[in-house]
């Protein structure tokens, strides 16, 4: 007998919805865009307060500084684009005039990894995490489902410093229950004693998956929340370093600086590393295909993460 | 007294030296320009500097700020006026475009922009690098009221800046020549970015005095 299906949302439905409770409880908040009113769910923004909606056109250099010379004028922007067009081209505006400025600026990543499956390689975002986990005074933050994105989102208006939002569209199911994002800390969603999943993002629910197959298989898995990826949390990777036997990360992201690479960095300098394994892309450009298919041919299902952490739990 | 948003980049020793002389930080503290650990980079940062209020640096990066910072105005509805300072070499940047099509389509009449029309830029003249001119028209044909002047006429940029605005943003020209009055240096491109001796001073101090 097999499960009943799980229901699964867009969390830029619940983003767009968080904009606007949060757009009418403080007028300060703003939407800059790039003609993605739509591809951004801003439709419902624009309604309602549409002299708080600055669509500049496609122009994402310009996109974000304009949104620099909201914030530094006192307003708080949400700067929201396709993930791959904000981070690729305005990515000296992010450095210059939002991280090294300090600008309050919320940089909202939607639709990233290969939500956009078969428009291919130029419309993915798995670079994204790599490049900004470069800049200093960036957070970085991946919510894990609509709970987690809402939350984050109220986090992010009232957080004063720059802030990279990546917002999925590829549909997850819920994982958070009602708990709240706390900017920096890693929320421990299942424990165990063997194995360590880093997950973030859309793999999150994919692990929890992992978890309920490889404990089938007599392997207890502890699934980690990793919705901030800059800065770490660097004490909950070393708990799990103590406390189980080996680290398996899991993102929608090449494996070159994100997630993975800052875990990496943090198990190979302490004293004591232990054995781990790095899911995502590695520095390759993606075949046709759906979102859901280039999945399953980069080794980002469930069963991968599974076999990743059963293979290390008996190394 | 708001400083101006200055994209220029290689102004930083001009803006401090105003900064300091308008009581930001301690004339002292301009002896530590460039210096190890000082704040007064190369490059000017907000976070390091009072009075800075956007970093310079990369080329093409003020304007489209200073768009914000005029979308900012109208919505707050203040009668605040940006102004923003623009070397003619960096409008080769695109961003600088889509910026000005920004302001020009919103009609942002409380944004001046002030382009240091000096016709260098570090390798060679604007005219034989990329070309801009003509560019008044350029400005115009992206919707915004343009002015040329003599960049060292302080009476002429008075009149510019204090005229009533239309209801576009303003674009002026100010026609500038590099290294004016110091007979070695006027009009030659390596002056872009080259740092006088102490004898080159004291010669270039001599000519302006005289």
């Amino acid at each position: 007998m097999s499960a009943p299906a799980q229901e699964i949302f867009d969390c830029r439905v619940a983003f767009a919805d968080e904009l606007i409770t949060l757009a009418r409880e403080d007028e300060r908040i703003v939407a800059v865009c790039n003609d993605s009113v739509g591809s951004s769910n801003l439709v419902d923004f624009a309604k309602e307060f549409p002299d708080r909606l600055i669509n500049v056109g496609i122009a994402e250099q310009d996109m974000v500084g304009v949104a620099a010379g909201l914030a530094l004028s006192g307003y708080v922007p949400f700067v929201c684009a396709a993930a791959p067009f904000l981070t690729g081209r305005a990515l000296e505006q992010i450095k210059a005039d939002v991280a090294y400025s300090q600008s309050p600026v919320v940089l909202c990543g939607m639709s990233p990894g290969m939500a956009y499956g078969e428009l291919g390689p130029t419309h993915h975002s798995i670079e994204d995490l790599s490049w900004l986990r470069a800049i200093a005074g960036l957070g970085i933050v991946v919510p894990a489902d609509p709970n987690e994105t809402r939350s984050a989102v109220r986090w992010a208006a009232a957080a004063g410093t720059p802030v990279f939002l990546r917002v999925s569209r590829f549909k997850v199911p819920p994982v958070t229950g009602d708990t709240a994002f706390t900017f920096g800390a890693a929320t421990t969603l299942h424990d165990g004693s063997d194995v360590t999943v880093v997950a973030t993002g859309t793999m999150v629910s994919r692990a929890l998956q992992a978890a309920e197959q490889a404990a089938e298989q007599g392997v207890s898995l502890r699934v980690l929340n990793m919705s901030t990826i800059a800065p770490l949390d660097e004490e909950t990777i070393r708990t799990a370093m103590r406390e189980t036997r080996a680290i398996v990360t899991a993102e929608e992201a090449t494996t070159t600086g994100g997630l993975g690479a800052a875990v990496a960095s943090l198990v190979v300098t302490s004293h004591q590393p232990v054995p781990m394994r790095m899911l995502g892309i590695d520095r390759e450009f993606a075949p046709t295909g759906s979102t859901a298919f280039l999945l399953e041919h980069f080794g980002l299902t469930a069963a991968d993460i599974r076999a990743a952490a059963v293979e290390l739990a008996h190394v | 007294m708001c400083p101006p948003v200055s994209s220029k980049k290689r102004t930083a020793g001009a803006l401090y030296t105003t900064l300091a002389a308008i009581g930001f930080f301690p004339k002292a503290e301009l002896d530590t320009f460039a210096g190890p650990l000082s704040p007064l980079n190369g490059h000017p940062n907000r976070i390091k500097v009072p009075g800075v209020e956007t970093n310079t640096g990369p080329l093409g990066h003020g304007l489209p700020i200073a768009v914000g910072m005029a979308v900012a105005g109208r919505l707050a509805a203040s009668s605040r006026h940006v102004y923003v300072v623009l070397g003619d070499g960096e409008l080769q940047e695109g961003s600088n475009w889509e910026a000005a099509m920004t302001a020009g389509h919103r009609r942002l009449a409380n944004l001046t922009e002030i382009v240091d029309r000096n016709r260098l830029q570090q390798g060679a003249r604007t005219e034989d690098t990329s070309a801009l001119d003509p560019l008044d028209d350029k400005f115009r044909a992206f919707g915004w009221d343009a002015l040329e002047l003599d960049g060292h006429d302080h009476l002429a940029m008075l009149d510019a800046f204090t005229a009533p605005r239309g209801e576009r943003p303003t674009c002026i020209i100010a026609n500038t020549i590099k290294g004016r009055g110091v007979s070695f240096m006027e009009d030659r491109v390596e002056w872009h970015h080259k740092v006088p001796s102490a004898l080159q001073i004291e010669a270039a101090a001599a000519e302006l005095a005289r």
